[in-house]
């Protein structure tokens, strides 16, 4: 499969290209209030609202540190399903992995993130945490 | 012939023959000499049958051309009209609405063959026809008999025994000084396709003159029932010989004998009378019909508009919804330019200022044009309800009657689809639960008839719909109990909770205060559906309730769902956006005139005490420093007033609304966003909510 590259803190993600609409730089973000705390709030894609979500508070991480390399992608799970927007701290390359460089880790039942993660990919020196974006953005 | 391009047509004209049978029968129910009606009805039918026919689907033709036999009885006046045909007619509807759903899923009819509506349908037509029941292969209107006596030979039509219409009519044809002559035509034995040559030697006959009887009747001609020979009754200007002439010229005929048939004096003199005294009569039940239609209810005035020519165009909505967004994206455009504007220096550039009016004007009457385009009238929806009732009042052994006004009241397309199923749970719970039985209305004094009543009419920026009933009204103490029992809430939360929080309970899912489940309703799934769905919708849902009185359900929807007028504001350094509709007025207070009364902030105002709600608390926004001053929004929600804290004001600006999809779920409070002039997103607030 092919995934996009990208970095939170230290740690390096992976995602499915086929999820992925565009990559945008960072930009305003309108707070919704109430919203559920991963979500950031909305954005203003030519024309269109967007929520965006912080992957870090999605994932348990620390909070989010905006740099100029922060970049916003734009998901779309299904073809027909409504864009979410995931800030990232950096994004990489494109990367293609062979199915038996991933391999699947059993995570304990008290972590609940373990869900968000599709396997983990070796690439190089590196371990890439692929991400199970339906997850991750739910229903 | 390859029919399927049309199946999107016949499915549509179908719906429409149907929903207007469904009415007029309702209204033959209730009036059933009404000629007008029952003409309706079997032009209605008669059309149905044509396109059921034609598209091949011959079960629908089939039952539709039974029905329409029991009405050409009941137009010539020689069967009356009994509730167990009404009954026996709306079954007929439904089965007729199941063959074209099933036509709609899968393009064909389905295996329903509902001989026992057919059945049904010859056994009143036999009874009304005062003929004993015997059993027959064709449902034919005609009864003649069927043996022909030796002695006429060739001449079959001279044994043919005519009904009083037929002879009424060549009574009436002899008052015009035209004949009647009666034929009999022998087809050859070799012809392979009777029906397609009996149908053209029918072609030639009319052409020299009007055909009152066959014998075999038309449709079974059509099928072929019968063996080489047929007989015709036409009346005609031509001679027997000249008609025979002509027929014979027709291919594979064998032969043809003709001969004039005329009424003996005294039968015509009869006729003759007969007739006169019907016109004159006629034309007197015709106003007599005219006045009572005048006077009746509003479906009587529909019926009688009707024939005025309706110039509408079909339009997919797929279209529409593409001239919405147009629209939509043109006002964003719009606005950005507006905003731009407001840099230059207004006096050095008039013109272009006028211009920027201008644009605003007219983009202002396109956006009303679109909206106007996609309003449909809440009719469409509410008018199958007064045959719902009529079918709830037999099942249920209640008596009840449907009150409706407003039924031109109009909605959004998009909205009109939705809202069907939540009016018809209310309307069912009313049926079900909200009115008593018969005995008990009698003994508590009410009218033994229960009324249902369901309103429609606009208030502001909403479109307010109200059903209600006379019935035994929402029992609080027991509702509470209930609650209180199932756990959903405390002794204590239920001491402290108001009336209407009780009632919201009702709305809750899975909650039910029935004991018992029917079919109709007390599963408990009916009302908090209903909210969902009316929330979904960008509207909301409330009950009022009197014991023993009765309950109302007020449903409020937007009127547009796109593009509105709003108030912008700004709490701390956020900009929101305010709807204009239900804004009453904007206060400059001083902030010691906000008093506390009862942990509550309150604002006397000119006499009024309103509450004062902080939005910038309810949104969590940054707190800013308390100005002396504060500026409050005051809104109004039916007869409720609210003051709304904001830290500025920014002005009234057309926004679009834009929705924030359904991955944030946050406050019911934010019922969407928009993008203003320079990019910036603000959140729109629905503070119909916190009254």
């Amino acid at each position: 499969m092919q995934i996009i590259d990208v970095k939170l803190g230290n740690d390096l993600y992976g995602i499915e290209i086929k999820y992925i609409n565009s990559i945008i730089v960072m930009q305003n973000i309108t707070r919704v209030p109430k919203a559920q705390p991963y979500y950031l709030g909305v954005i203003n894609l030519r024309g269109e609202v967007v929520p965006v979500m912080s992957l870090r508070r999605r994932l348990g991480l620390e909070d989010d540190v905006f740099t100029p390399a922060t970049r916003i992608l734009v998901i779309k799970p299904e073809d027909s399903s409504e864009p979410v927007g995931l800030v990232v701290d950096e994004v990489n390359e494109v990367i293609t992995l062979e199915k038996n460089d991933i391999e699947n880790i059993n995570y304990e039942e008290k972590d609940n993130t373990a869900e968000f993660s599709a396997g983990i990919g070796k690439y190089g020196q590196d371990l890439i945490n692929i991400l199970n974006i339906p997850a991750i953005i739910g229903k | 012939m390859d029919v399927s391009q049309y199946l999107d047509i016949f499915i549509e004209e179908s719906k429409e023959h149907l929903q207007s049978l469904n009415e007029h029968i309702l209204i033959l129910e209730k009036e059933p000499e009404n000629e007008e009606t029952i003409n309706e009805i079997f032009r209605a039918a008669h059309s149905l049958k044509g396109m059921a026919g034609t598209m091949g689907y011959q079960k629908m033709q089939h039952l539709t051309h039974d029905m329409e036999n029991v009405f050409s009885e009941i137009r010539n006046g020689k069967m009356k009209v009994t509730s167990d045909l009404i009954d026996v007619l709306f079954k007929g509807l439904d089965a007729l609405e199941n063959y074209l759903a099933n036509i709609q899923t899968d393009g064909t009819e389905g295996d329903q063959e509902y001989t026992d509506i057919i059945d049904a349908l010859k056994e009143i037509l036999d009874k009304g026809l005062g003929k004993s029941t015997a059993p027959s292969e064709k449902v034919s209107a005609q009864k003649v008999t069927t043996a022909v006596p030796e002695n006429v030979g060739k001449n079959k039509f001279k044994a043919l025994k005519l009904e009083d219409h037929e002879k009424k009519a060549i009574a009436k044809a002899t008052s015009l000084n035209l004949d009647v002559v009666g034929m009999t035509i022998y087809i050859r034995e070799d012809c392979v396709l009777k029906g397609a040559r009996a149908f053209m030697i029918n072609k030639v006959l009319e052409e020299h003159g009007e055909i009152i009887k066959l014998y075999p009747g038309a449709q079974d001609l059509e099928d072929e029932k019968f063996d080489f020979d047929f007989s015709a009754f036409i009346i005609t200007k031509e001679t027997p010989e000249n008609l025979i002439n002509y027929v014979m010229a027709v291919s594979e005929v064998k032969e043809v004998v003709a001969d004039y048939v005329r009424l003996e004096e005294s039968e015509l003199n009869s006729y003759l009378t007969a007739l006169r005294q019907e016109e004159g009569g006629f034309s007197a039940a015709k106003t007599e019909n005219k006045d009572s239609s005048k006077e009746g209810t509003q479906n009587h005035q529909k019926q009688a508009s009707k024939p005025i020519a309706n110039r509408s165009v079909r339009v997919d909505i797929e279209k529409l919804d593409v001239l919405m967004n147009l629209v939509s994206e043109l006002i964003i455009a719009k606005n950005s330019i507006v905003s731009y504007s407001s840099a230059f220096d207004q006096q050095a550039n008039v013109d272009f200022f006028d211009q920027i009016e201008y644009l605003e004007r007219i983009t202002s009457n396109l956006h009303e044009s679109v909206m106007k385009v996609r309003m449909v009238p809440i009719e469409t929806v509410v008018n199958r309800f007064p045959r719902m009732i009529r079918d709830l009042s037999k099942t249920l052994g209640k008596e009840m009657e449907l009150y409706m006004t407003g039924e031109d009241t109009e909605l959004d397309r998009t909205v009109i689809d939705e809202i069907g199923d939540p009016l018809m749970h209310l309307l069912r719970n009313a049926a079900d639960h909200g009115l008593e039985s018969r005995e008990e209305r009698i003994s508590l004094g009410k009218n033994p008839v229960g009324s249902i009543y369901l309103n429609a009419y606009q208030d502001g920026n909403n479109v307010v719909i109200e059903v209600k009933d006379d019935g035994r009204g929402i029992d609080i103490e027991n509702v509470k109990k209930v609650a209180i029992e199932r756990g959903v809430i405390t002794p204590e939360q239920a001491e402290k909770m108001s009336e209407r929080e009780i009632i919201d309970i009702l709305f809750m899912p899975s909650f039910s205060t029935s004991k018992k489940v029917s079919d109709i309703s007390g599963r408990g799934v009916g009302l908090d559906v209903v909210k969902t769905k009316i929330e979904a919708l960008g509207g909301e849902v409330e009950a009022k309730s009197k014991l023993h009185e009765g309950t109302t359900f007020i449903i409020r929807l937007p009127l547009t769902l796109a593009i509105m007028q709003a108030l912008m504001v700004k709490l701390s350094s956020e900009k929101y956006a305010l709807p204009l509709g239900n804004i009453q007025t904007v206060e400059l207070v001083g902030k010691n005139e906000i008093k506390v009364v009862n942990n509550t902030e309150v604002l006397n105002l000119r006499g009024t005490i309103i509450p004062i709600i902080r939005l910038g608390d309810i949104l969590d926004c940054e707190k800013t420093e308390e100005q002396d001053e504060l500026y409050v929004v005051v809104v109004k929600k039916g007869d409720r007033l609210a003051g709304l804290v904001v830290d500025e004001l920014l002005g009234q600006y057309e926004i679009v609304i834009k929705s924030i999809g359904k991955h944030i779920k946050a406050h019911k409070i934010v019922s969407g966003a928009t993008i203003l002039g320079n990019g910036e997103i603000a959140l729109i607030l629905d503070v119909n909510s916190l009254i």
